[in-house]
């Protein structure tokens, strides 16, 4: 499943469809979508409610397959790999961050942190210090112990960034990070999506409604009708609406 | 096994819930050993008669007696090794309550029958050679805390002394059995018996020894063509049919047992199999999450059937563990059920039956757990 046409982007979207059948219904979500996404990117993926952010998100972290065209990831075919492959694949390659955060309610923050490193050879020793490690990066060393209940809803998607860095993927998919969270606490997550992207050189993909948020990143693209639009094209596309 | 703690905390998401299926678990297993055991003691004597044993009785029943004369006639019968005899006495110890079943038999015929019962040798002697002494099994003489040298009075019901006084008895020897032989039993000498009453010429029944399992059947119906026609006539049997028999009589309690067994685990089934599927349906969306974060279809099977797995070794188990020590420690059965233990058989299929549990009761959400894509799952929130 090695790619090698593309060096230069780190994530290589060309052609997708993804149509969902429901009964007999069938819904057009992505139609003939390109994106390119370099390393080092921090792109922000806006567009109006069901006009398939979550879907494009699901396609490239190997969480769902398009109906046809190519989806590459660092190289790796995603569309063609095997759901163990894939399994596999995005415990080392892609961090997820929720927008409800998902965390588990039974474990500690600590234990939540150290899910996907239980994927991995390393000991329980070093296990503990990565954990430790993510937890410091997102502020929250002395809540190792807490259970999610037990924090604020910033503080929770703030472990549920420690657990999507942990075991240092390649790239993160943030799928409305701050959707759930007042303004402070989004900003809070924000300044954090921002200085893991430039301090760490993580690329980062993040869906959002809220033009502010999309601000901090470095570029946006618009989703709309199943295609993919700059801001230039939105803008133009603004303009003729308001001429006609 | 560092899936393991995450596997404990998903038992403990609901406590209550767990604890309530364990006790279940854990009372059926009880359950199980219980009457797995019952089912044992009844039949015991089945299972460690030998086969190298036959039983002459009256063929009417079991409580008329022989003539002694007939212990000569069995002997000289081609392929009879040896002959000894025993006498119900059924006496009275202080209190009928204290019941253990007591014999007049042919001290060294008898026990060379019965290579069972092990004693020192020279207790062995001591009892052959004091007419009015008594050989009794461990679990008797704990139960009394009698000791070999004491002095047992025992009142008796069928057989009186002449004046009705209790009948005395000296205790010269003490046996051990491997668990599942009877070691509740009193023998004491047949002569002693027979010269006090005057009865010397009846018996109630005799065992013998063949040389030849295989010819149990021809013997035995030798024998009892022997005494045709007579005013005593016989019924010969091996000890094993003679138990089964007596087993029978007391009813076809394995029949019960596995029918009860049978009902309890359906139900048991359906209870944890439920508990099982409901709380994998309350945690769709957080499978989903782990399997987004990377774990296979198969992690998650397998973590679904972990938790039902360890609910049910550990509420089985200890059951099975609680019935096997306690009825190893305890005389638990006391006189009505002697050899009341859970054999290791018992534990053996206990294990296999929490083995096959663990498996029903949580395959089918693990199936679904396993099944789940991540998509369907991250959507219910
Ligand atoms: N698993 C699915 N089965 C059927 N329809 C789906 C599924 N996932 C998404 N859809 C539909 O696809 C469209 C896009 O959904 P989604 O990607 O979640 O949009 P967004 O994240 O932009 O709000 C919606 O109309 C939604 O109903
Ligand atoms: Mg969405």
């Amino acid at each position: 499943m090695t790619d090698s046409t593309d060096k230069e982007a780190l994530v290589r979207v060309e052609g997708v469809h993804k149509i969902y059948t429901r009964g007999s219904e069938k819904i057009d979500v992505l139609q003939n979508l390109d994106l390119k996404v370099p390393e080092g990117d921090f792109l922000a993926l806006m567009g109006p409610s069901g006009s398939g952010k979550t879907t494009l998100l699901n396609l490239i972290g190997g969480l769902d397959r398009p109906t046809s065209g190519v989806v590459a990831v660092a190289g790796e075919r995603v569309d063609k790999a095997s759901g163990r492959q894939l399994a596999k694949w995005r415990s080392r390659h892609i961090g997820f961050v929720f927008q409800f955060y998902n965390l588990l309610p039974v474990l500690t923050a600590e234990r939540n942190v150290e899910l996907p490193l239980l994927l991995t050879t390393l000991s329980r020793k070093q296990r503990a210090k990565h954990v430790a490690t993510a937890l410091d990066v997102v502020g929250l060393a002395n809540r190792a112990k807490h259970y999610p209940r037990q924090l604020s809803g910033g503080q929770e998607q703030r472990v549920g960034i420690a657990r999507a860095i942990v075991s240092d993927p390649t790239l993160l998919l943030c799928d409305e990070p701050t959707g759930d969270l007042d303004s402070k606490s989004g900003d809070e997550i924000l300044d954090l999506l921002v200085a893991l992207n430039r301090d760490h050189g993580k690329t980062i993909i993040m869906v959002t409604h809220d033009p502010h948020a999309a601000a901090r990143a470095q570029r946006t693209v618009y989703l709309n009708k199943g295609m993919l639009m700059s801001e230039a094209e939105i803008a133009e596309m603004r303009a003729a609406e308001a001429v006609a | 096994m560092k899936f393991l703690y995450l596997i404990w905390r998903n038992l403990m998401r609901k406590p209550i819930r767990t604890l309530l299926n364990l006790l279940s678990i854990f009372i059926a297993f009880v359950l199980f050993g219980a009457l797995f055991a019952v089912k044992t003691a009844f039949g015991v004597g089945v299972e460690i008669a030998g086969l190298d044993r036959l039983i002459t009785i009256h063929k009417v029943s079991l409580i008329q007696p022989l003539p002694k004369g007939y212990g000569n006639k069995i002997e000289a019968v081609e392929g009879v090794a040896s002959v000894a005899h025993a006498t119900w006495f059924g006496g009275v110890y202080q209190d009928p309550k204290n019941f253990f079943a007591q014999f007049a038999v042919s001290p060294e015929s008898y026990l060379a029958l019965y290579p069972e019962a092990r004693l020192p040798e020279e207790q062995k002697q001591a009892w052959f050679e004091n007419r009015t002494g008594a050989l009794v099994g461990r679990q008797t003489a704990d139960r009394f805390g009698w000791q070999v040298g004491d002095r047992i009075p025992i009142q008796g019901t069928i057989w009186r002394t002449p004046d009705d006084s209790a009948w005395e008895f000296t205790i010269e020897g003490i046996y051990d059995a491997d668990k599942g032989f009877d070691t509740t039993n009193f023998f004491f000498h047949f002569d002693y018996l027979a010269e006090t009453t005057g009865f010397d010429n009846v018996v109630g029944w005799y065992i013998l020894k063949i040389d030849d399992p295989e010819r149990s059947a021809q013997i035995a119906a030798e024998i009892d063509r022997l005494f045709a026609n007579s005013s005593a006539e016989t019924k010969t049997s091996t000890e094993k049919a003679f138990a089964q028999g007596f087993a029978n009589q007391i009813g076809n309690i394995g029949k019960i047992v596995i029918s009860i067994l049978v009902v309890v685990f359906f139900t048991l089934l359906l209870v944890s199999g439920n508990t099982m599927a409901l709380s994998v349906r309350e945690r769709i969306n957080e499978l989903g999450v782990l399997k987004t974060l990377g774990f296979t279809d198969s992690h998650v099977l397998g973590m679904v059937l972990g938790e039902s797995y360890l609910v049910t070794l550990l509420g089985g188990g200890a059951g099975l563990a609680l019935v096997t020590l306690l009825t190893r420690a305890f005389d638990l059965g006391g006189s009505i059920l002697p050899t009341l233990y859970l054999p290791w058989t018992g534990v053996w299929v206990g294990l296999a039956l929490l083995a096959a549990m663990g498996f029903i009761s949580g395959a089918i959400p693990a199936l679904q757990a396993q099944r789940l894509t991540i998509v369907d799952a991250l959507r219910r929130t």
